[in-house]
């Protein structure tokens, strides 16, 4: 680039649309949340042995409205459903799903009355993982692919929206 | 105190149309009690001093679909006294309207409690006198019983909604 050159490499050219998402994609902030065992597995991938602070991740929030990441990690029973929902209400905008293990992305083994049959009926979800539970490593390459899509989103000229319809409200 | 003396002593103090029947299963004795003196039976369990089952282990139902009578309501007491065990059922019809009924012996043991609550969701048995008769698992407004036998596995859609409405 001629400027750059110009300026003795001192400054970098982009576009906004860029350097947003590679804002956004370089801190996401998962929310602490697990539902079932793939919970565990979430939990190895944040402390040291995997150590999602690799990717600007270590920092797992309690509270939604500091999250911009929901890890759906597990069985969502029909019963817990109504309070995921609300979590995900609470996040701030923009926010990403992704469905961890068989159960999250369609009720995996448990094909019974109590279960919900995947989170996706409810939640817009971004990345999906497959296992049982996945290893740390699955769930880190889903957390890639997660980055190199927000990498190619249109953050600028057209912000997504995550409405969720719920039911009876 | 074994099965064999624990039994004889609940057969000399009810008449024969309350203990049903004995069975042996494993190393404990199976009593079958008539559904009205459920009440009466357990708290002479509890109460005699040989005997003294102050402690509840379990209560739990099972559906013998398609065998009459055909639900089952089973007490598994344990005597912390004397350290010895005992199995208590009673047998249950199915009523033609509504749901069979049987008396709570939350009074005499409060473990009953959430274990009758879970039963009685489960499989539809109605607890009398319960002092806290709501569901304990499932969703207030859900009038299904999946541990029955007839229930499909999966639900019968409109009856078990992913949200309430």
């Amino acid at each position: 680039m001629g400027i750059e050159r110009h300026l003795n490499d001192t400054v970098h050219v982009t576009n906004l649309e860029w350097f947003v998402n590679w804002s956004r994609k370089s801190s996401m902030w998962p929310l602490g949340f697990g539902l079932a065992c793939c919970a565990l597995e979430m939990i190895a991938t944040f402390v040291s042995r995997y150590d999602l602070s690799r990717f600007g991740m270590e920092v797992a929030r309690p509270s939604p409205r500091h999250a911009d990441l929901m890890i759906v990690s597990g069985t969502a029973s029909k019963k817990m459903l109504p309070a995921v929902l609300r979590i995900y209400e609470q996040m701030a905008e923009p926010r990403w799903v992704i469905a961890m293990g068989a159960c999250a992305c369609t009720g995996g083994i448990y094909k019974n009355y109590a279960v919900v049959q995947g989170i996706d009926r409810h939640l817009p979800v971004d990345v999906y993982i497959p296992g049982c539970p996945p290893r740390p490593e699955a769930l880190l390459d889903g957390i890639l692919q997660l980055h190199a899509k927000v990498m190619k989103e249109q953050s600028i000229r057209n912000p997504r929206v995550t409405e969720i319809k719920v039911a009876g409200r | 105190m074994n099965q064999e003396l624990i039994r004889d002593k609940l057969s000399s103090n009810f008449p024969q149309e309350v203990i049903q029947s004995a069975v042996l299963f494993g190393e404990q004795i199976s009593v079958t009690v008539s559904a009205e003196k459920i009440l009466e039976v357990c708290l002479f369990l509890k109460e005699d001093s040989d005997l003294a089952f102050d402690f509840l282990s379990f209560v739990a139902g099972v559906d013998r679909y398609p065998k009459a009578p055909r639900f089952e309501v089973v007490y598994q007491l344990y005597s912390l006294k004397h350290n010895h065990r005992f199995r208590v059922k009673t047998l249950l019809n199915e009523p033609e309207n509504g749901l069979p009924e049987v008396d709570s012996v939350t009074g005499i043991w409060p473990t009953a409690d959430w274990h009758e609550r879970e039963t009685a969701e489960m499989f539809g048995i109605t607890f009398n006198n319960h002092p806290d008769p709501r569901k304990l698992l499932l969703p207030e407004n859900w009038s299904i019983h999946p541990l029955r036998k007839d229930f499909p596995l999966q639900g019968t859609g409109e009856d078990t909604p992913d949200l309430p409405s």
